[in-house]
């Protein structure tokens, strides 16, 4: 071994915030390997996935849709993670919340008024709650480990939409295809900038980030999070619930996933179909991750995976790259970053060699 | 008769792929790590699996590049986890969500092209007794290999100094690591062993339970085979009696599928998922049970600076 | 090698100079020199974080030393593994066991051997050595099912197997009762006559005027002495471990003991885990202005005692009662507002949390008793000034009340959760191993603070593992072993092997003098 590691007294924080930034330097350094082994032009294949996207207003617009569902879901799946709750089903909450609310637009589809939009909202939260309520009961009641359940019922929720969209919920002059009717104007998320899909969702979304920030920072139940998640015996000895912790982690991501799914089939898809997401549910994990836990981290790093996405479609449009680049990308941020988060703990040293020289 | 001999060899078939790699994870926590990326070692597997085959039209060929990968992919989360200290839950998720892109990646060519997957090798003259013969002694090598390697991790784990280090590893890292042992060392070659196991279940999933390539074609079986080991209480038998038993629900709602019993194909798709939450449940119940059993260093990260 | 045995017996058997060794921030070891023949038991004496496990790690292969020389029967030597140690003859049984719980004992003994020995002959072997030496076990029973005692014979039968030169034996009493103890000499110095060198490290002084021939005294790191035993009394081996730090212990102050303020009655706690204790009907009283001391090994208890009062467990209302309110099924805040407060064993991750500001370990806490939450968000400025108060008070050497528990020297944390728990003004204080793992000088001022604590009127229980530390501050005293606690006396009536009786399993005095009486 030629280096080795040295714990810190404490831990640093400016390599908090710089370990991102080297993760990120090092994805976009096997990202130009990775283009050139794929026999792309790497300073083309960069431009195409980085800068191309947001030459226009357009783009910047597409920016802040993807960015909704997941600054939403990594808000709560952050919080939940400082507590040691591992909620990664948050896809198929997102699912459930989406049926939940897309059920209330189809079962009024022939009236309009202000109000079924919210009322829409409203069970779309409380669908994603249901849902993460299984893993919240099965893990306080009987110790069932919450990845998995959580993990389960996202297979779960997702067959549950494809039979909803193949059977009963298929839109009845669509050609058999196997989609929802499309939502009326009352059910649709309104656009707030124009020449774009930018739309109310995000500024929801802007609204949750600042929430989590003051219930972190400032909050009894954001401190009682800190310390479970931390030092459970602490949080004991404190005389907190850590059951009352995991219903409200789960609940608070069941919650923000199901509102997300309503905002993605009610804003830019604008019905029920087979496949609602890609992967925003599981791509959350890795923007709470990059965003250090932090609101504000996921405020920047949901816009930044999110430019990732338009980066794959705009890199399969004009170099014919595929689609699937994305998820390698950010697969690599997500191992980058926590690989470079050693030096928070750690420094790195040369090993000090014993030389026994021998005459 | 008729229709109970093929029921049962498609069980076999079903639950080979989850044997494996509940095996391997199971020999990973035993060393006291926990490595959730189960499910995107299988597909890196499968895919590398397929691709060689593909190319090459060499079954034995594909088999060992589908171990390679997967224990590649595991030397990833090794090197995280060990050596840099990450935590194995996020690493895990990490290598599950890399593995996912990078089998789509990989395997974007291969959508669509076929292969007649891995020949039977009957044994000769047992395979030819009525009924045990083609249930038992008709299958291809990896249907073979999957019940030589849990005798041989039964034999190893309960009877061999090796094992009996990997236990007490997992046991205690300090102590073990006080009394002289290579805790790391130990460590990364359990991962790599869960690896190569993730590989080869997903090279069957790609070679033989149905050969070609999909993506996403692993579809949970690495998180069941997570479960399955919990629900094994990290004992190698069970783990064998929960793939066969998991193998079972899977066959068992195709064939209801087949037959048409009125119910929405999604509905018995979602069987086998229900089916492992409710058996995860059932075995937390009994909170001593799991703690007398796991590995008391499971997830725990070491560092051994005395 | 060479020379006669006759040389070899003369020779030292292990020779140390020059050991050095640094970790970030502190020189544990500082040009240390150490020398030991064969059948010499020689202690190695210091204070909590003297350096005396540092130099021992470097002894059994576990750190490398910066600089400094090991001589080994006269030959140079490199120990770079604890393996490499044990074939040169040196064998080691640690203050925190090195054994595996789910193991059985005839495994946790062959993973310390190095070569795959037989196992019939291992066990006949293991079998010979118990015997000969009074050191019972049976092979197949697991770990988790022993006594700290019986794990202790199995690290001692480990080290024993493999026919050592050289056992060093760090702080092998603190988990044993004053005649196990007894028993352990008696197999340390029957090793010592048949040729074995022991290097035993204490800072239990009249351990080593009734063990040791020689002493090796360090302080900071570094040797201040090394001494003939016999020429020494407890004093002066004192003053030379702990410098100017000695001071006169303050005289014990009889109070009379005010109303009862925490009444324990026939308190029955079921395991709550596989490896925890059950607790088994327990009847105590705690009077305003005295501390009740609760003796006890490790491992016996203590900890679910201390949850028990403080309500991290919850029991049947009755079987709890402060100030005759009955609270068996209040919830830890609850009782934080009837005036209780309590410092946990554990001081990172139960009592303070690690990379948290000492501001935001106050208010973890004290929020309640100080309304700390203005408007539900928590009011930063008034924690910090609460915290600034206990750093001052207590003296804790800290970088500001913004700085991370973690940060701070375990003397140092320790002042901060007592002086945190003590600011709050308990009425009632429930402290478990007030000074473990605490300098003498920290363990001063926690000890004055208690016992000011009750001068001004408090109910305080100290449940402790160090027997000096409670015959020193406490009123009367008890033990508690294996779930049960026994009759309590008056500290100034019993003697350190009375309570020893107790600790061993004695309801009570009398009891213990028939059982005596019978034997």
């Amino acid at each position: 071994m030629l280096l080795k590691l040295v714990r810190r007294p404490e831990a640093s924080r400016s390599m908090v915030l710089l370990s991102p930034l080297i993760a990120l330097g090092l994805t976009l350094l096997s990202g130009i390997v990775l283009f050139m082994f794929m026999g792309a032009n790497p300073g083309q294949a960069l431009y195409a996935f980085f800068i191309e996207p947001l030459t226009s207003l357009y783009g910047w617009g597409e920016l802040g849709v993807k960015a909704t569902p997941l600054a939403l879901i990594a808000m709560a799946l952050s919080i939940g993670f400082r507590a040691g709750v591992w909620n990664i089903g948050a896809e198929g909450q997102l699912t459930l919340g989406a049926i939940c609310g897309a059920g209330i637009a189809l079962w009024l589809h022939d009236i309009e008024g202000f109000w079924i939009l919210p009322l829409m909202i409203l069970f779309s939260i409380l669908g994603g709650m249901a849902w993460a309520a299984i893993p919240a009961f099965l893990r306080t009641r009987f110790n069932a480990n919450e990845i998995l359940v959580s993990l389960m019922l996202t297979y779960v929720a997702i067959l549950l939409l494809s039979y909803l969209v193949h059977g009963p919920w298929r839109d009845p002059d669509g050609f058999n295809f196997p989609e929802s009717r499309v939502f009326n104007d009352s059910a649709t998320v309104p656009i707030i900038l124009d020449g774009t899909r930018l739309h109310f969702g995000w500024l929801l979304a802007m609204a949750a980030v600042a929430g989590a920030w003051i219930l972190m920072a400032r909050t009894l139940i954001g401190f009682q999070v800190k310390v479970i998640g931390e030092a459970p015996a602490a949080g004991r000895y404190a005389g907190f619930s850590i059951n009352r912790i995991i219903w409200f982690a789960l609940m608070l991501s069941g919650g923000a996933a199901g509102l997300a799914g309503l905002l993605e089939v009610a804003g830019p898809i604008g019905q029920l179909q087979p496949t609602i997401s890609p992967g925003y549910g599981f791509t959350a994990i890795i923007v709470a991750f990059v965003g250090r836990l932090h609101p504000v981290g996921v405020l920047l790093a949901s816009h930044l995976v999110a430019l990732s996405y338009l980066g794959g479609e705009s890199a399969q449009i004009t170099l014919n790259l595929p689609l699937a680049v994305t998820g390698v990308f950010q697969g690599m941020l997500l191992f980058f970053l926590l690989a470079s988060d050693v030096l928070i703990h750690y420094r790195i040293r040369p090993a000090a060699s014993v030389a026994v020289r021998e005459l | 008769m008729e229709i109970l001999i093929p029921t049962l060899l498609t069980i076999i078939t079903a639950a080979t792929p989850l044997l494996f790699a509940a095996i391997g994870e199971m020999v990973a926590e035993k060393s006291g790590v926990l490595n959730l990326g189960v499910e995107g070692m299988m597909l890196v597997g499968a895919v590398v699996a397929f691709a060689t085959v593909h190319h090459t039209g060499s079954a034995t060929a594909a088999i060992l590049a589908g171990i390679f990968a997967g224990a590649g992919m595991s030397a990833i989360f090794g090197v995280l986890t060990l050596g840099l200290q990450s935590s194995q839950v996020a690493t895990g998720l990490a290598l599950t969500i890399f593995g996912t892109g990078l089998s789509a990646l990989l395997g974007q060519s291969l959508v669509g092209v076929a292969y007649d997957g891995l020949p039977k090798l009957p044994i000769p003259l047992l395979s030819e007794i009525p009924l045990i013969g083609p249930l038992l002694f008709n299958h291809d090598i990896l249907v073979y290999a999957s019940i030589a390697i849990v005798i041989g991790v039964a034999w190893f784990l309960k009877s061999t100094r090796p094992g009996l280090i990997l236990r007490a590893v997992g046991n205690s890292h300090d102590a073990a690591h006080a009394i002289g042992y290579h805790v790391l060392k130990i460590r990364f070659l359990a991962i790599l062993f869960g690896g190569a196991m993730a590989g080869i279940a997903g090279a069957y999933l790609s070679l033989a339970y149905s050969p070609l390539w999909i993506e996403n074609m692993s579809a949970g079986r690495g998180w069941i085979a997570l479960a399955l080991v919990v629900f094994a209480t990290w004992r190698t038998w069970r783990v064998l009696a929960g793939a066969y038993l998991f193998g079972g629900i899977t066959i068992l709602q195709l064939h209801a599928q087949v037959i048409g019993v009125g119910i929405p194909s999604q509905m018995m798709t979602m069987l086998p998922y229900l089916a492992t939450i409710l058996v995860l449940v059932l075995i937390s119940r009994d909170q001593n049970k799991i703690k007398r059993n796991a590995p008391a260093c499971i997830g725990k990260p070491f560092h051994p600076t005395a | 090698m060479t020379g006669t045995n006759e040389e070899l017996l003369s020779d030292p058997l292990l020779k140390l100079s020059g050991m050095t060794r640094s970790f970030p921030g502190v020189l544990a070891n500082d040009d240390v020199h150490l020398t030991l023949s064969p059948r010499e038991i020689h202690a190695l004496l210091g204070e909590n974080g003297a350096g005396k496990s540092t130099l021992v790690k470097m002894i059994y292969g576990i750190l490398k030393p910066d600089a400094g020389e090991i001589t080994w029967k006269g030959q140079r030597v490199s120990i770079n593994s604890p393996a490499y140690a044990r074939r040169l003859g040196i064998a080691m049984v640690f203050q925190h066991f090195s054994l595996f719980d789910s193991l059985t004992v005839f495994e946790n003994i062959v993973l310390g051997m190095d070569i795959g020995e037989n196992s019939i002959d291992l066990r006949q072997e293991i079998a010979g050595i118990s015997q000969r030496y009074g050191l019972p076990l049976d092979p197949d029973q697991h770990v988790y099912t022993l006594s700290v005692g019986e794990r202790q014979r199995i690290e001692i039968i480990r080290c024993l197997l493999q026919n050592p030169g050289l056992l060093v034996m760090d702080e092998p009493t603190s988990v044993l009762t004053p005649q196990e103890v007894e028993k352990l000499f008696e197999t340390l110095r029957q090793l010592a006559a048949e040729g074995m060198a022991i290097l035993y490290i204490s800072h239990k002084l009249d351990e080593i005027k009734a063990l040791c021939s020689h002493a090796t005294i360090l302080r900071g790191g570094r040797v201040v002495d090394s001494v003939a035993v016999a020429h020494e009394t407890p004093h002066t081996l004192a003053a030379k471990m702990m410098g100017e730090a000695l001071a006169k212990e303050p005289e014990l102050k009889t109070h009379t003991p005010g109303e009862v303020r925490l009444s324990l009655d026939h308190l029955n706690v079921a395991s709550s885990s596989e490896f925890g204790i059950p607790l088994k009907n327990i009847s105590l009283e705690v009077r305003a202005g005295e501390i009740l001391g609760i003796a006890g090994v490790a491992g016996n208890g203590q900890d679910e005692l201390r949850m028990a009062i403080s309500g991290e467990i919850t029991v049947n209302a009755d079987q709890v009662r402060i100030d005759g309110k009955d609270c068996g099924q209040l919830k830890p805040n609850a009782r934080r507002m009837l005036g209780l407060s309590s410092v946990p064993e554990e001081r990172l991750g139960h009592g303070a949390v690690s990379s948290m500001s000492l501001s935001e370990n106050s208010f973890l806490t004290a929020f309640l008793r100080l309304g700390l939450l203005s408007g539900g968000l928590i009011n930063r400025g008034a924690c910090d000034r609460f915290t600034g108060g206990v750093i001052e008070r207590f003296r804790v050497k800290a970088n500001g009340s913004q700085a991370p528990a973690e940060s701070l020297s375990g003397g140092n944390l320790q002042k901060f959760i007592v002086g945190r728990e003590i600011r709050q003004n308990p009425e009632l204080l429930v402290v478990s191993q007030p000074t473990w793992g605490v300098d003498a000088g920290a363990a001063r001022a926690i000890h004055d603070a208690l016992r000011d604590l009750a001068a001004a009127g408090a109910a305080v229980l100290v449940i402790s593992q160090d027997l000096d530390e409670l015959m020193q501050i406490s009123d009367r005293i008890a033990a508690i072993c294996a779930g049960g606690v026994s009759a309590t006396y008056p500290a100034n009536r019993v003697t350190v092997e009375q309570i020893g009786l107790l600790m061993a399993g004695a309801q009570t005095l009398e009891n213990a003098a028939e059982a005596g009486h019978a034997a």
